[in-house]
């Protein structure tokens, strides 16, 4: 189970259907991850966050969550549970 | 355009393709609106599960209905984003599983 501090970033694209199903489990689950829509951003923002997004995934596809240490790629509701500790 | 306009005129195409909307209206409502949201952007209906690169010729390939479809729902029995599927994968014949993306790298916006 991660704590309650544990850090999440999620790596979205506004108009994706999985990315916004992804928010909505968060949502659901009472947890607030930090939310990064790449395709809102432009020029020298959206290079260095997408360098980012490439280290984690080097797939760069959405969405891309870090839960603390754990990389979950694409809306897969088991890993997240797993990693998030919720039954 | 509306989404519910576009969700009638797509239900219609899709089923004269031999294929299907998803069964997922609400999840489909949600890409229709991805869908026309990147129209208003870019000029086109560029893939909403994507990173666009706003320039047409560098996303043609990624066009709704893009250019994977067909062999993601022949492999998968649904498109990268969920919007189109087969009549078998709708009838849960076949596994929903994550459809991993296709397209090749160095034409995607990384």
């Amino acid at each position: 189970m991660v704590s309650k501090k544990a850090k999440i970033k999620l790596y979205a694209l506004s108009t994706c259907s999985h990315c916004m199903r992804t928010k909505r489990f968060f949502k659901e689950h009472g947890i607030e991850p930090e939310i990064i829509d790449v395709d809102l951003l432009t020029g020298a923002e959206r290079e260095r966050i997408m360098n980012e997004v490439r280290k984690f995934n080097p797939e760069c596809s959405f969405p891309t969550i870090c839960i603390d240490d754990d990389v979950i790629v694409g809306f897969n509701e088991e890993k997240l549970r797993t990693a998030l500790g919720i039954r | 355009m509306t989404p519910d306009k576009l969700y009638d005129i797509l239900s219609i195409y899709a089923s004269s393709q031999g294929i299907r909307l998803n069964k997922d209206k609400p999840f489909v409502m949600d890409i229709l609106q991805g869908l026309l949201t990147n129209e208003a952007r870019y000029g086109y209906r560029s893939c909403p599960c994507r990173l666009a690169w706003a320039v047409k010729e560098k996303d043609s390939d990624i066009v709704c209905p893009c250019v994977y479809r067909d062999p993601d729902i022949k492999e998968f029995g649904s498109c990268f984003c969920g919007l189109y599927v087969s009549a078998d994968w709708n009838e849960e014949k076949i596994a929903h599983r994550q459809v991993p993306e296709r397209r090749p790298k160095e034409k995607r916006m990384m």
